[in-house]
């Protein structure tokens, strides 16, 4: 049972949730007595970095076609290169914008927003997240082939060093559908999804001229920011940082609610959370019973103070 | 132009999620449905397009009779018909190849769907409907605009955006963003009563094929009791945090 593990990589520099797929493929791997081959598209990084999380052979696709992002030109590319039965992939955007027509292309099953190593290898079966973190799956696939997708911060990255070769594969994979306009990324934020302590904040923050202090809190913790729904519904956030049923599921070693109230909707996007810190004024905030921490009181007066003891210990 | 709209009927958001007492199924006693969330985006997303350039826009839901009221909700929203295939979809494999078949012979533009749905969060569905026809797939798209056989749409990428150029027919899959919550619509008294008049096919499914099975479902754990520490000793939760929970 070959096991191939897509290693994301953003401008040829692996993501954080490459590595943790690829710890991911190397449990795997070792329940099924076999190997490792990640896969990536026009790295720059090392091989060395893979090898380091369990892969034994690295194939790097090289094609200028893929340059830029394309659902169905990175799974043909994929699709070329992948002649195992077990195929992983983290459940970032991309990743989860390609397995999906693989999937087609190669007739396997598909198990996304996977949280643990399979319970069984034949038939293959996981636990996974559905209901939005309101409960867990336990998903059988059928046939010989699947692919899954990692959650984001569910397996964890773990080292466990291989001896490694590397292969390179040219491809001109056809990319004509789709083209990339234009690129943003906005440098030095760290990502949402991927970060292991997230401040976050709600309405209680009345406006937002006062998240300079949920940010200086997250900037000494090394957090990422986040928000509740109506926060960027009202436009005092982007819509990027909305967490919950409707918005991104994270689940952080770390999260700080400030001035979130704990609605189910909320609850749900981040109650997979390892820790869960909850601030607000209201002792009957349900927010509260599903929390690990709470300090009643004014988010105003607390965070501040709180900034500045724990850059006291990190000091 | 003819846009295909997939919506997905859910627990509405507010639910609590119980499973039954064998744990082989979500226990469905007590749940009120609503149009996916994510669906809502696009389905406004194809009234506005409906609106602004005279494209006809058809509703497509994989589900037992139970999920019609969802369907005439989305009538009511402004759709201009609906198609209903008659299957309780068991993954999504079997949805998508649904939605496929129904989009095969339908000339369809473009096919907007929820990136993904809040039941069973598969997030599978739109890529695999635009593998199966075989047309360019956006995902997670948060902005759309289409001229002629092209369509551009911007999609969020981890810490940024993208801006993409399409050419028509396409998948695009949505979420928040793609247009302003403020814009979503709710039904008004016209709407609803139009809705009951409106078009909706039933259709039998091409297959019963199923990919992946539900084989048991747990509830999520309670967490230990919240320990309570007092605004005026920060300090004790500075050294919760640090000793206790070790997160800092
Ligand atoms: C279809 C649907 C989907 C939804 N999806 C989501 C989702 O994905 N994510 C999401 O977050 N919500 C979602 N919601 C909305 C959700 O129901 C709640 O409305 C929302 O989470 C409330 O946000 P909030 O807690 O910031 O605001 P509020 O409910 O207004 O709560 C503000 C809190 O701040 C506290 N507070 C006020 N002042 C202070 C102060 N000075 N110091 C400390 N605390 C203070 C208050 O006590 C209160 O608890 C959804 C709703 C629907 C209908």
């Amino acid at each position: 049972m070959a096991v191939f593990v897509y290693a994301e990589n953003i401008n040829g520099v692996y993501k954080k949730a490459a590595f943790e797929a690829v710890s991911y493929a190397k449990a795997v791997a070792d329940q099924a007595g076999d190997t490792v081959t990640a896969i990536s598209v026009n790295p720059t990084d090392s091989s060395d970095l893979l090898y380091k999380y369990g892969a034994s052979n690295v194939i790097n696709i090289k094609d200028e076609g893929l340059k830029s992002f394309s659902a169905k030109a990175f799974a043909q590319a994929v699709s070329e290169v992948a002649d195992g039965n077990i195929i992983i992939f983290p459940h970032t955007t991309d990743a989860s914008s390609v397995a999906p027509m693989l999937a087609i292309m190669k007739n396997y099953s598909l198990i996304t927003n996977v949280l643990e190593a399979p319970e069984s290898l034949s038939p293959f079966q996981v636990k996974r997240r559905a209901f939005s973190g309101k409960g867990f799956m336990h998903a059988k696939a059928e046939g010989t082939g699947v692919i899954v997708t990692v959650s984001q911060n569910a397996f964890g990255v773990k080292e466990n060093a291989a001896s490694g070769s590397e292969e390179v594969k040219n491809l001109s994979v056809a990319n004509e559908d789709t083209k990339v306009v234009s690129h943003e990324q906005s440098s030095g934020k760290l990502d949402l999804k991927e970060a292991e302590v997230v401040v976050s904040a709600g309405r209680g923050m009345k406006g937002p001229e006062n998240w300079g202090m949920i940010e200086d809190l997250a900037n000494v913790l090394g957090a990422a920011t986040a928000c509740s729904k109506p926060v960027s519904d009202i436009g005092w956030r982007p819509h990027t940082e909305h967490v919950g049923q409707t918005g991104k599921a994270i689940s952080p070693n770390l999260y700080i609610a400030v001035g979130i109230s704990g609605a189910i909707q909320h609850l749900a996007g981040v109650n997979s959370s390892k820790t869960i810190v909850v601030i607000n004024s209201d002792p009957e905030a349900p927010f509260f019973k599903s929390a690990d921490y709470g300090v009643v009181g004014d988010a105003f007066q607390i965070i501040p103070a709180l900034t500045e003891k724990i850059k006291a210990i990190k000091g | 132009m003819k846009i295909l709209v997939c919506i997905s009927s859910v627990p509405d958001t507010t639910s609590k999620i119980n499973f039954t007492a064998d744990k082989s199924a979500f226990d469905k006693n007590g749940i009120q449905w609503v149009i996916n969330p994510l669906d809502e985006f696009a389905l406004t997303k194809a009234v506005k397009l409906q609106e602004s350039q005279g494209a006809t826009v058809t509703v497509i839901n994989v589900g037992d009779i139970a999920t019609e009221p969802v369907i005439r909700k989305a009538l009511a929203i402004g759709a201009n018909d609906a198609v209903r295939v008659n299957l309780d979809p068991k993954d999504s494999y079997s949805t998508a190849k649904e939605i496929a078949a129904v989009a095969q012979n339908g000339g369809y533009d473009l096919i907007l769907c929820g990136k993904e749905s809040i039941d069973y969060n598969g997030g599978s569905v739109p890529g695999m409907v635009a593998q199966l026809l075989n047309q360019p797939f956006v995902n997670a798209s948060v902005g759309l605009d289409v001229n002629g056989s092209e369509a551009t749409a911007v999609r969020e990428i981890e810490g940024g955006k993208e801006t993409i150029s399409v050419k028509l027919p396409a998948v695009i899959a949505g979420q928040k963003g793609l247009v302003d919550e403020k814009d979503l619509i709710i039904p008004n008294m016209r709407g609803i009563m139009s809705a009951r008049t409106k078009p909706l096919q039933v259709v039998e499914p091409t297959s019963s094929e199923v990919k992946v099975q539900g084989v048991s479902y747990d509830s999520v754990p309670p967490r230990a009791a919240v320990k309570m520490v007092s605004p005026d000793n920060l300090d004790e939760l500075v050294r919760l945090l640090h000793e206790e929970a070790k997160v800092i």
